[in-house]
């Protein structure tokens, strides 16, 4: 049973005509890596942002079709059937996001991380400061910044920034986590600290990262999904896609004759 | 070529130091006078225009120091308590009349800024209060809540309001809004209150204004990585937009500041322009920039100086006032 399994799924931007995704059929499996492909403009990151309705941000957005979300209590819903306020917020706890570039808030590294856990109710100062510490442990972040909790999260590098987005997202122990392209931003040191990290995190949460960087998605990745134009083209295993695609853009797309 | 720009645009900037000085300089000449007659004293002493006997023979120099302090306090409680004017100013006439049989006795005029001072200070901080709320408020529901056309309709109002001259607000407060403050709050309906009122809802439209581009400069991937963790809406206003916004929000409270120190005319209107010192909120006084405006045209002399030195000692707030602001607040938002 995917953890997300995504079924005829269209979605249009307010103000265009044409859908920006055509009828998406696409499981995300648990404790499994899935890579979204494709050139820029294909739709995966569009993908990717439906998946914990952060479109919603801005109105007039169009859904078609079902996302179902299996929970770890075996209990389905569909993610776009969400209204309220109150379920948007449970959602995104449980399906947590990192983005392009890092983002970290104008506070100190400490409530960095704390954030996500504060809102969600989290008063209890020990248990605060264990659990931030076992996230900055888990981004393998701990040790850079241990002796300096309480300086402002703006002083550390991209990468180190990156990595504190990474354990903020984790410290409020989704089930989910969207990557939408993590490393862009950053050096090849920091992009492969990173990727270890993902690696890592499989363990206990589901990813779904978008990349533009086929390497990256051979690399981490256990499964890879290959959209062109808001159409799915194919999705299969990691090796099955780049070793042996079944279809013609695809294997044009990672041979490098287009993107 | 090169060199020519470079020298023009030094010269564009040392323009500002030198006017700065050169106002200093000219204001400090111009209150010579009054600064060597008064000294630091100006600033305490809340008699204006106030006819004092002066002591020939240096013997009793200590007897109408002590008049002078006594009138001083008799004088502000002219101002509140109506009952006791007679018994007041009979004292004072006693020691006058003391004082001419005592000596050889002239008279002198002497100038103190506390009122005007104070007049200025409180109307500033009421405006602060009343305007510092509402426009965060605006400017919140600006930048984060109102729908995209809404917003732009009530941005271009708010732009609107703030290119409102102040005689207009100065008249509108008078007719209109000093009436219902009367009623609501009682007492005189120009008053500090009155005034510091209206001179929030001119400060209003720029605070608010302001506050809104540097909330609205806050990146959208930072409110989108809150939102992804699951805060509210206004946990994102609070914890990121404001935090984000906060050097900006700081700078428009200073553009307030020097708007509302050095507002003239509408306070002209709604102030009460009495040279007394005020004993509660809903009482006349008067500002510094009304008490300028008011008496240059028959001022002279000693008078004329003393203005000039209410002058810069306005010019001397405004400056501590945004320096402070700018140095201590800026430093510690970075």
């Amino acid at each position: 049973m995917p953890v997300l399994n995504i079924k005829k799924f269209s979605f249009t931007y307010p103000g265009v005509e044409h859908p920006s995704l055509k009828n998406i059929n696409l499981p995300i499996k648990r404790h499994a890596i899935t890579a979204l492909i494709g050139p820029s403009g294909c739709g995966k990151s569009t993908l990717l942002r439906s998946m914990n309705r952060i479109h919603d941000l801005y109105p007039g957005n169009k859904y078609e079709g079902k996302i179902e979300f299996t929970d770890q209590d075996k209990s389905v819903s569909d993610i776009l059937e969400i209204k309220k306020e109150n379920e948007f917020i449970e959602l995104r706890q449980k399906i947590g996001m990192i983005f392009q570039k890092p983002t970290p808030f104008p506070m100190s590294i400490f409530e960095n991380v704390a954030y996500g856990l504060k809102i969600a109710g989290v008063k209890n100062k020990t248990e605060l400061a264990d659990r931030v510490e076992v996230a900055l442990k888990g981004s393998a972040l701990w040790k850079e910044v241990h002796d300096r909790l309480d300086k402002s999260a703006m002083g550390l590098s991209g990468g180190q920034q990156q990595r504190l987005c990474i354990a903020r997202a984790v410290a409020v122990k989704p089930e989910i986590l969207l990557f939408d392209e993590p490393t862009s931003a950053l050096d090849p040191i920091s992009t492969g600290a990173i990727e270890e990290l993902i690696v890592e995190l499989k363990k206990d949460v589901s990813i779904a990262i978008v990349t533009h960087n086929m390497q990256q998605a051979s690399r981490i990745s256990d499964f890879t999904a290959f959209m062109y134009l808001g159409d799915l083209i194919e999705f299969d295993k990691t090796e099955n896609i780049f070793l042996n695609p079944k279809e013609k853009k695809t294997e044009d797309y990672i041979t490098g004759r287009f993107g | 070529m090169e060199k020519i720009f470079q020298k023009l645009a030094l010269s564009s900037a040392s323009l500002v130091f030198v006017l700065l000085v050169g106002i200093f300089i000219t204001l400090y000449s111009a209150a010579k006078p009054a600064i060597d007659e008064f000294g630091f004293d100006f600033i305490t002493n809340p008699d204006w225009n106030k006819e004092v006997p002066i002591e020939i023979s240096s013997s009793t120099a200590v007897t109408p120091s002590t008049n002078m302090s006594d009138k001083a306090s008799s004088e502000v409680k002219d101002a509140s308590i109506e009952d006791e004017d007679d018994m007041m100013l009979d004292d004072e006439d006693d020691d006058m009349m003391l004082d001419d049989e005592d000596d050889d006795v002239t008279t002198k005029t002497i100038y103190g800024g506390l009122v005007p001072i104070v007049g200025t200070l409180l109307t500033t901080l009421i405006a602060l209060v009343f305007a510092l709320p509402i426009a965060m408020g605006i400017a919140v529901f600006l930048a984060e809540i109102a729908p995209k056309n809404i917003s732009n309709v009530v941005g271009i109002a708010i732009e609107l309001l703030a290119a409102i001259p102040s005689i207009i607000f100065g008249m509108w407060g008078l007719y209109y809004f000093a009436p219902i403050i009367a009623d609501m709050f009682g007492g005189y309906q120009v008053s500090l209150l009155t005034a510091g009122l209206v001179l929030g809802v001119m400060i209003l439209p720029f605070m608010a204004a302001i506050t809104r581009d540097s909330m609205n400069t806050t990146p959208a991937v930072l409110k989108e990585s809150a939102y992804a963790l699951g805060a509210t809406k206004f946990e994102v206003i609070k914890d990121i937009i404001f935090p984000y916004s906060k050097v900006g929000i700081i700078g428009s409270i200073i553009l307030a500041l020097g708007r509302a120190l050095g507002e003239t005319m509408a306070v002209a209107f709604l102030i009460g322009s009495i040279f007394v010192l005020p004993q509660k909120i809903t009482d006349p006084t008067i500002s510094i920039p009304v008490a300028m405006a008011n008496n240059f045209g028959e001022a002279s002399g000693l008078g004329e100086s003393a203005l000039f030195y209410l002058a810069l000692i306005l010019f001397i707030i405004s400056f501590a006032v945004i320096s402070i602001a700018k140095f201590y607040f800026l430093k510690k938002a970075k």
